[in-house]
């Protein structure tokens, strides 16, 4: 391994070819990585974010927040249901707002929920006609304070100070009281009105006794399958559309994974035929076929962590630079952590077709060889 | 068993010890068949041999007779088809390749025709390599490098890659890289073939010094006949077939 790590440090420009491949190609993946994470947090984080270990919808909802509808009766089976500490209603309506610096017919899409649990980053409920606004909002000109009207009957609502990561369906977000909610949408929805204990979901809050998944389970048993019960996670995944961006996005990852093996089998299929007399030499003097084939593992790794490195910090300055609100890019620690753990894995799968040639490699033909 | 001719030896004092009961490599009945394709060829023919602990043996003969397979066979790289091989006090004839390559770290040093030093490690480094591939005992083999660099007077160019030696002085690197693992046994392999007549006779005088100095048996392969008196004794082959 010393062997191979001098050869890096002594001749760096042989490794500068595939350490540039790779740069790309950790580049592309964070992008491709940062994409999805930020079209399906624009999507999902109001429902990820919330503090509930359960969601519960209408059964025939698809876990859709507009197409589901929960009331009363079933709010008390599920606080009977054994497990569970806390149920809160939760509602949304999304409409155009108009905002105050902007045209009159410059709306801003925005989706504004009705909460009795808080979800994360946000305390109890603001006062009627108040709202927690997105931070993502800022850039569309929503400013604490300020009012903005909603729908076409403007209902006016005050912005009582920001939150962050909280949006849905592609919306910033405005966090209300459930009678907010109810009044915005009873005067800009009205077909889709609610009574007065009906919510489009529940957010359950078991007491720690149970996991999630039996609670989920054991809630739909209470009701009789009159409703669809979720972990927080799967309900976010379950949001329309979702399931469908993140096979989309992740079969183009495989494949750029994919050109990085074939990148980086190749790369090291030649670098083996250069170093053939070489290692015949070292085979010679007593090195093992599985210590020269340590040592192209070792230098595999070394360029395609040292790519990562180049790349995420390449991606962490395309995030930087990217203006709020223009592209959804998320670029989490997890998902950097991911594609370098995915890249080095393509490193060692493609040196690892090298390991045949390198078995194959003769120490007889060190001798009786002139050069 | 052929124990070959003693040629020109140098002095009395030097003369081989084909003869004591202590080897460094006995060759039995060797015989080593290649196959091509339905043919097989007899690369050696039941050849014996047997070289003293501190024995210079030259092995002389044309292309294709047998040189390189005698000289792999004795060095741990290949089998024999048949016949018995032992090197230092070790039967090697069944080893298999994990044992020879210990055997080659262990106990035989390797001087290559092309030098073969590794481009990109320094003059020391290239001796350190066998500790890299070997036991790993770093201190004594960096004493043991620095040593051997002093003795083959290349101590002030233990920091030059072999792109900045001369070629005598990758020549003597790489006897300093065969010396590493204290050998029973150093097989050279046209130590000479590059070098001008002026610069063989030198490499030959610093071999003979060498071996002789530390009672290390070593057979030379060469077909350059000019070089064979530095040997105590020279043996021939030609068409795998060992003559004295």
């Amino acid at each position: 391994m010393r062997l191979a790590l001098q050869e890096m440090r002594r001749r760096p420009g042989r490794f500068v070819t595939a350490t540039a491949i790779l740069t790309l190609i950790a580049l592309l993946l964070l992008f491709l990585g940062g994409l999805l994470d930020g079209l399906i947090g624009s999507a999902t984080s109001a429902i990820s974010g919330q503090t509930g270990d359960v969601i519960t919808f209408s059964s025939t909802s698809q876990s859709s927040l507009p197409s589901s509808r929960v009331g009363g009766a079933v709010r008390s089976e599920i606080a009977g249901v054994p497990g569970v500490e806390r149920v809160g209603g939760l509602g949304v309506t999304q409409v155009g707002a108009r905002v105050p610096g902007r045209s009159e017919r410059d709306l801003v899409d925005v989706a504004l929920f009705g909460y009795e649990l808080p979800p994360a980053g946000l305390g109890v409920p603001p006062d009627r006609a108040k709202a927690y606004a997105d931070t993502s909002l800022r850039a569309k000109g929503v400013a604490a304070g300020g009012t903005i009207l909603l729908g076409p009957a403007r209902t006016p609502i005050t912005i009582a100070g920001f939150v962050d990561g909280l949006r849905y369906g592609g919306q910033g977000t405005l966090w209300a009281s459930p009678e907010t909610w109810r009044v915005v949408q009873a005067a800009n929805r009205p077909d889709a009105a609610s009574a007065v204990d009906v919510f489009q979901a529940f957010v359950v809050r078991g007491d720690g006794s149970v996991r999630a998944a039996e609670l989920a389970r054991r809630i739909d048993d209470a009701t009789r399958g009159s409703t669809s019960s979720r972990t927080t996670a799967a309900a976010a995944d379950a949001q329309p559309g979702v399931e469908q961006q993140r096979s989309t996005f992740n079969q183009i990852i495989g494949a750029t994974v994919g050109v990085a093996i074939v990148v980086v089998a190749l790369f090291f299929a030649l670098l083996i035929v250069e170093r053939t007399a070489l290692y015949g030499v070292l085979k010679a003097i007593g090195a093992r076929s599985r210590t020269l084939f340590g040592g192209v593992v070792t230098q595999a790794i070394v360029v395609s962590l040292l790519a990562s490195a180049i790349g995420a910090l390449l991606a962490l300055v395309a995030a930087l630079t990217v203006p709020a609100g223009s592209i959804p890019f998320s670029l989490s620690p997890a998902r950097v952590l991911g594609t370098v753990a995915l890249l080095v894995l393509a490193a060692i799968l493609g040196c690892s077709f090298s390991l045949r040639r390198v078995l194959r490699i003769d120490p007889a033909s060190a001798i009786g060889t002139a050069s | 068993m052929n124990h070959g001719r003693r040629d020109t030896p140098h002095t009395p004092d030097d003369q081989g010890t084909a003869a004591d009961s202590h080897t460094a490599l006995r060759l039995e009945a060797v015989r080593k068949v290649y196959r091509l394709g339905d043919d097989d060829v007899v690369a050696l023919h039941h050849a014996d041999l047997r070289v003293g602990a501190d024995e210079i043996v030259a092995l002389v003969g044309p292309s294709g007779s047998g040189k390189t397979t005698l000289c792999s066979i004795a060095g741990a790289i290949l089998s024999p088809t048949a016949g018995r091989v032992v090197v230092g006090e070790q039967d090697i004839t069944e080893f298999g390749e994990s044992e020879l390559s210990r055997v080659r770290r262990e106990s035989v040093g390797f001087v290559f025709q092309a030098v073969n030093l590794v481009p990109f490690l320094t003059a020391r480094e290239n001796l350190l390599v066998i500790d890299e591939l070997g036991s790993r005992n770093r201190s004594a083999a960096r004493a043991r490098a620095d040593q051997l660099l002093d003795e083959l007077g290349l101590a002030d160019r233990a920091s030059n890659l072999p792109s900045q030696l001369s070629g005598g002085q990758r020549q003597r690197v790489a006897i300093g890289r065969a010396l590493m693992n204290e050998p029973s046994l150093v097989l050279f392999d046209e130590p000479t073939s590059a070098l001008d007549t002026q610069l063989g006779e030198k490499v030959m005088e610093l071999i003979r010094h060498e071996m002789k100095a530390r009672g290390t048996a070593a057979v030379i392969v060469t077909h350059d006949e000019r070089m064979t008196h530095y040997a105590d004794r020279v043996v021939h082959i030609t068409d795998g077939v060992l003559a004295a």
